[in-house]
């Protein structure tokens, strides 16, 4: 079998010391920084990224998987324990994770969404194992054409993503584009939007971007909230399951493994839409749905899994066709492109260690977390009684060193300052800044299979619409965009973002 | 004339000169044409989607809009403090080091919370500094000045 051969691959690659230490200490500090309410997977990715520079492509993307998988971990520690998501896709989790904690039973919460994410981390990584070779086969009968519309299809995917209105999405994401562009052009050698400042030749820095959109941006508006925290209180009591806790979760964590690993192939799709759909389900196929909501274990066990599956399978589309379906997989993108290394379908070929060894990585870091987060849960619920007055500071102060190392300059500093202060305009005119991240990393991307494709065709556009699978990746982008449009699933679109 | 949705209308406002400053600047750049292009073509086209885009947001605010809805409100002290730290830091780390800058940042920014007090704002300071120290500095080997760069005792 070659599926084993390539795992075994995988696991040559990950578990020597070196690797393992540091998926490790990537799921530990993680966890750190996920644990802090109001901090999610992405801003903990934008805050470490500088950390995995200096490593090997490898063990930096295994730190960095590391990091992601105790980032969601730690936010659903928050949503159990202090009822503040750290994401958008642990806001589900809250509703009966919390209720859970308030009835005393936080332990058992804690450890069935720890187990859920794990059942849902081996299928995802099976169903990712065997989608890829077949998937990054077809990539490579993709002519730039087809690369081109599906780059369209991905974009408008990530609308999904933004609450607000399509409009402004659409329009964040040209945005995106268009900070993409800055820079050097490839193909000319000209400098585009540089203004002659000499950092800005290779483009905007992506950490800066990211650090920016996310991190700084929000810790100023967590500062503008002015609110205090409740903290748990007392003890976490017993973390195993009791029989009908196994027994009530064990179809819930089955379902939310399904769900996540469909939803997070599509574009837009990964670990928000897949935990809200997965909780929708579990609680229209449940029998009393009124004790949804009110600390059923089922409602942490399948968004929990949902989105776990979700994420592991949406490196399908970024591993094998180059596209990031989501913002966590923008970051994934952005750091893969810092290491050298273009996502894609050539990967697979010419990387197979790295290929086969990040997806046994995402796996083992799955395990890691199981093994080692349950039992320190006690001093990440201790984390969170440290006021936030004392530890913001701190996460800009890592903000600033780890740019200050990325290339040595004070510039990108001032960058992401400024970055920053978009951030803040975009937020306070609710403009989301996830189809930007996407915008921006596909941009140069976009552009030079646009070009290629025109150049193939000698200027005639009709090549985008004659070739079959290109038309069908408009199609499906215009099916895409008439279906946000309709106004019943606009009002379904705004309901489940208001139950947040 | 009423703006009836202020966001909707600041941020077509947006898009509209963040598009317009695009043409405007790809208008420089050689067009080439759609068989061959130049660098100016797909950011031209880009900036002149997104001025039309910002533009029709912008009308739809004004003429279109339903109801009436607040507009952005804001909080200048937490913005100014923390994107000013961070500057300053950027600005300070060669000239002063990691030691001064640290502090400055740490201070400056605690200014920001509600909660400020000038005791626990300089312990933190002192607190991370150790940190950063022995992480970034000693452990991880971080490239960064720590002492200002007029008392620097070259190793």
């Amino acid at each position: 079998m070659e599926l084993f051969a390539n795992l075994a691959l995988g696991f040559q690659t990950a578990v020597s010391p070196m690797n393992l230490l540091y998926c490790l200490v990537g799921a530990l500090i993680g966890t750190l920084i996920g644990v802090l309410p109001g901090i999610g997977p992405v801003q903990t990715i934008a805050i470490l990224m500088p950390t995995t520079f200096s490593l090997p492509p490898v063990s930096a993307l295994i730190m960095l998987s590391g990091i992601y998988y105790g980032a969601q971990y730690g936010g659903s520690t928050t949503s159990i324990l202090v009822n503040v998501p750290g994401e958008a896709s642990s806001v589900v989790t809250c509703l009966d994770g919390y209720q859970m904690a308030l009835q005393g039973r936080a332990g058992a919460a804690l450890t069935i969404s720890a187990l859920g994410s794990f059942v849902a981390g081996c299928f995802a990584t099976v169903v990712l194992a065997v989608l890829a070779v077949p998937l990054s086969e077809l990539a490579f009968k993709f002519g730039p054409a087809e690369y081109f519309s599906l780059m369209v299809f991905g974009l408008i995917g990530s609308i999904v993503l933004a609450s607000g209105s399509m409009i402004k999405a659409v329009g964040m994401i040209v945005l995106g584009l268009l900070l993409g562009m800055i820079g050097t052009d490839v193909t000319s050698g000209v400098q585009r939007f540089a203004f002659g400042i000499p950092e800005l030749a290779d483009g905007i820095g992506f950490v800066s971007l990211a650090m920016g959109l996310f991190g700084i941006c929000d810790i100023i508006n967590s500062l503008e909230k002015k609110q205090s925290r409740d903290i748990l209180k007392g003890k976490l009591a017993g973390l195993w399951l009791s029989k009908a806790d196994l027994k009530a979760s064990a179809p819930a964590v089955l379902r939310g493994t399904l769900c996540g690993s469909l939803l997070g192939i599509l574009p837009g799709g990964g670990a928000i839409l897949s935990s809200f759909t997965a909780y929708m389900l579990e609680k229209k196929s449940s029998r009393n749905p009124e004790s949804f909501g009110k600390g059923n274990i089922r409602g942490v066990a399948a968004p929990e899994s949902a989105n776990n599956a979700a994420a592991q399978t949406s490196f399908v589309p970024l591993l094998t066709l180059g596209i990031p379906p989501n913002v966590v997989l923008a970051m994934m993108a952005g750091a893969m492109m810092i290491h050298g290394i273009q996502p894609g379908p050539r990967v697979i070929s010419s990387n197979p260690e790295l290929f086969w060894g990040v997806i046994v990585a995402m796996w083992l870091g799955n395990a890691i977390l199981v093994l080692l987060n349950l039992p320190l849960v006690g001093i990440w619920v201790r984390l969170l009684s440290v006021p936030f007055r004392r530890l913001y500071p701190a996460i800009l102060l890592f903000c600033c060193i780890g740019l200050y190392s990325v290339n040595n300059n004070t510039f990108d500093i001032g960058l992401t300052a400024f970055c920053g202060l978009l951030g803040y305009i975009f937020h306070k005119l609710d403009c989301e800044p996830a189809p930007l991240i996407l915008g921006f990393i596909l941009g140069p991307m976009m552009e030079e299979n646009l070009r290629r494709g025109m150049l193939l065709s000698r200027g005639d556009p009709s090549v985008f619409f004659t070739r079959p699978l290109s038309l069908g990746f408009l199609l499906a982008a215009a099916a895409m965009l008439v279906m946000l449009a309709l106004p019943a699933i606009r009002r379904g679109r705004e309901v489940a973002f208001k139950e947040k | 004339m009423r703006i009836r949705h202020p966001k909707d209308f600041l941020s077509g406002l947006m898009f509209l000169l963040f598009g317009a400053a695009a043409v405007f600047f790809a208008a420089d750049y050689d067009m080439g044409s759609s068989a061959r292009m130049g660098p100016g073509y797909f950011p031209f086209a880009l900036g002149a989607f997104l001025a039309a885009l910002g533009g029709t947001l912008l009308l739809r605010s004004v003429f279109w809009a339903q109801g009436s809805r607040p507009g952005p409100v804001l909080h200048l002290k937490p913005l100014v403090l923390v994107l000013s730290s961070v500057v300053l830091f950027g600005l300070l780390l060669r000239p002063l080091g990691l030691l001064v800058s640290t502090t400055l940042l740490v201070v400056v920014s605690s200014l920001a919370s509600h909660e400020f007090r000038w005791k626990e704002a300089f312990l933190n300071a002192a607190v991370l500094i150790v940190v950063v120290l022995v992480v970034f500095v000693y452990l991880l080997d971080f490239q960064v000045p720590v002492w200002p760069s007029f008392m620097a005792v070259r190793a």
